[in-house]
């Protein structure tokens, strides 16, 4: 018997008896109190993982600062491209490139309110995972109607199959006495620009 | 039976370092894990419906891995099986040296720890380098982790920076002991790591049967480097992994972020079906491990441990895990749910963890998916090894337990007998055979009146 087929029959066997599955209860909440302000309760998120949270596109060539190449995809709207920095689109750029880019700027797929979370599902404006993590600098542009407050509302908007990226805040450990420090391997700074124009 | 852990625990004891660091650090995580549970008014609801489902990937589990196995395989990804450790790690150092490659970045992973994947690559000749930051500080110190999510806990930072100093050749001269430098060192050191391997082995928090996808959750970005930049990607995840549909994730990533670190959501989650032509590893493996799992999952009572997500919050809320550590265990999985998973994973080994424990309820408190700890605790205690002397002693206790004159006549002599300690509450050390009690634990002193003689001067 091959391990697949010998593993197989051993589950079979200790669950010999074992009866029928359980009734999964779905009690819990799928969405947050009505009137919840999302994009409030998002920015309030944000800020507490220290991301930097700017309102409206034009405040892109802001949050990018002082980046001077800037990695996009190259489906990236023109409109967002703002700024005196230079705009290099990604078709296929090598890792030494990624690594020697100041900043990546990226869209979203969906937003996550009470829990600060930004998605990415490898969608337009969104690039490949690489993009989105070898910089540095990390600044996402999420649509007003991108956001959601609940997890529950957020995960239908996915495309399910694509590779998928959660981002809440910049990369951090707590490794050392349990205490949050902000950058370790992904990017260091995280902007997030809400635009509701 | 097995007396690792009381000796291993009399040493760990016995180390004031060690004792404060992990007071210092199981109080931080406690505090937060409450404050970030309690902002859900649903928690209880949520906890309900993961041990449900849990259950139910229990109960289907054969149907599920090969609904998993069919629909990752359909992506791209080659799935294979392994019935233990040694089997898995042939698999994973065989994958590595057909993509020609001596070397691994690894991402954090409680199943590669389990296998031991790192010794077995180092006798092949392969090397198999840690990323997250609490994996690299044990894997510098040649140690071993003692908790399941913060590996490195009993270290302190002053320690951690000795260790940087002495095993890192490229640490900066002038390092000091702050943690945002102690990173920064760690991102130094594995970054060119990162960009130039070819071959990366992760494994997984969850495994989505619908889709064939796997979801790794972590916070430093050394997950996504791992997951993205190599060409090859080797998972190896434990088959209770699976969860039925992509959707329970609403439940679980609301759930185990808020467990293991006390955050809303982890800095990052990684989702990946198979393998993405232009995006990621296009060689994309997955060994689905059994090691002792579908044993476990024989027993009715025992078999909710395979529910565990490995949040640890059990161990952070432990009495007996604060004072011990990790390492007293002897396990790679310590603390409440390593007393139960480690002797039912190695049935006749590990039978003395089922003692290491209060019973004082505080893990099934905490515990996400519910899995009540205490009752396994006391189930495998049942079913382990006793003695020739326990089985006498526990026998007589019964049978003076069982009639009640017999009963208040012991009473009243153990009352005579204890005189002479009235007054100090317990007694640490008593002559052998009580020696045999008291080696590990104070023990009472019966009050000057039973509870009965009590209430009868009480009614006069």
């Amino acid at each position: 018997m091959n391990a697949r087929e010998e593993i197989l029959a051993r589950l079979r066997e200790s669950l010999e008896g074992a009866g029928p599955a359980p009734e999964v209860p779905r009690d819990y909440r799928r969405a947050l109190e009505p009137g919840t302000d999302v994009v409030d309760l998002l920015i309030d998120r944000l800020e507490d993982y220290r991301a930097r949270v700017h309102r409206g596109t034009g405040a892109i060539a802001d949050a990018l600062g002082d980046a001077r190449r800037v990695v996009v995809p190259a489906d990236l709207p023109a409109e967002w491209r703002t700024g005196g920095a230079e705009f290099v689109e990604d078709d296929r750029l090598p890792t030494a490139d990624l690594d020697a880019a100041d900043a990546v700027l990226t869209g979203c797929a969906a937003a996550v309110a009470v829990s600060g979370t930004i998605m990415l599902d490898a969608g337009p404006a969104q690039g490949r995972r690489a993009v989105s993590l070898v910089p540095d600098h990390h600044v996402i542009v999420v649509e007003r109607e991108r956001i959601v407050g609940h997890l529950a509302e957020a995960l239908p908007r996915l495309h399910r199959s694509n590779p998928q990226t959660w981002i809440s805040g910049p990369s951090a450990t707590s490794d050392i006495e349990l205490q949050r420090v902000e950058g370790v391997h992904g990017p260091r700074r995280l902007d997030v620009v809400i635009s509701d124009d | 039976m097995s007396t690792a852990f009381p000796k291993a625990a009399k040493v760990a004891l016995g180390m004031p370092q060690l004792r404060s660091n992990l007071a210092h650090a199981t109080g931080a995580i406690r505090a937060k894990r409450t404050d970030v549970a309690g902002e859900l008014d649903d928690w209880e609801e949520l906890r309900s419906t993961a041990a449900a489902v849990k259950a139910d990937v229990q109960h289907r589990l054969p149907e599920l891995a090969l609904e998993f196995e069919r629909n990752a395989r359909a992506a791209g990804a080659r799935v294979h099986w392994a019935r233990d450790a040694a089997e898995a790690n042939r698999i994973a150092a065989r994958i590595t040296c057909e993509a020609g490659a001596d070397e691994v970045v690894k991402v954090k992973s409680m199943a590669t720890q389990e296998i031991e994947l790192n010794e077995h690559f180092e006798a092949e000749g392969l090397a198999a380098w840690e990323t997250d930051l609490a994996e690299l500080i044990v894997q510098l110190a040649e140690d071993r982790p003692s908790h399941i999510l913060v590996p490195a806990i009993h270290y302190n930072r002053t320690e951690i920076r000795e260790i940087f100093n002495e095993r890192m050749p490229d640490a900066p001269s002038d390092l000091t002991d702050d943690p945002a430098a102690l990173a920064e060192a760690a991102r130094l050191h594995l970054r060119r790591r990162f960009l130039s391997a070819k071959v990366a082995v992760s494994g997984a928090n969850f495994a989505i049967a619908e889709s064939g996808a796997l979801v790794v959750v972590e916070s430093e970005g050394n997950g996504r480097m791992c997951l993205t930049m190599p060409e090859t990607l080797i998972s190896v995840v434990g088959i209770e992994k699976l969860l039925p549909r992509f959707d329970d994730l609403e439940v679980f990533m609301q759930l185990l972020p808020r467990s293991s670190t006390g955050e809303r959501m982890n800095p990052y989650t990684s989702v990946w079906t198979g393998a993405t032509e232009g995006d990621g590893p296009e060689d994309v493996h997955i060994i689905l491990l059994d090691n002792g799992r579908s044993g476990v999952l024989a027993d009715e009572v025992g078999r909710q441990a395979l529910s565990c997500i490995r949040c640890s919050a059990c161990l952070n809320v432990c009495p007996v895990y604060e004072r011990t550590g990790g390492h007293a265990y002897g396990h790679v999985y310590p603390g409440p749910i390593g007393a139960i998973l480690a002797p039912q994973l190695e049935p006749g080994e590990h039978d003395d963890l089922p003692y290491a424990s209060s019973l004082c309820g505080a893990c099934y408190e905490v515990c996400p998916v519910k899995i009540n700890i205490p009752e396994v605790l006391v189930h495998l205690r049942r079913q382990g090894p006793h003695g020739a002397g326990e089985r006498a002693v526990m026998g007589a206790a019964q049978r003076v337990m069982a009639r009640p004159r017999l009963w208040r006549a012991a009473l009243r002599a153990a009352r005579f007998l204890s005189r002479p300690w009235r007054g100090r509450g317990h007694v640490r050390r008593l002559p052998w055979p009580g020696s045999k009690w008291t080696g590990s634990r104070d023990m009472s002193v019966p009050p000057r009146l039973s509870f009965r003689d009590w209430w009868k001067e009480r009614e006069r």
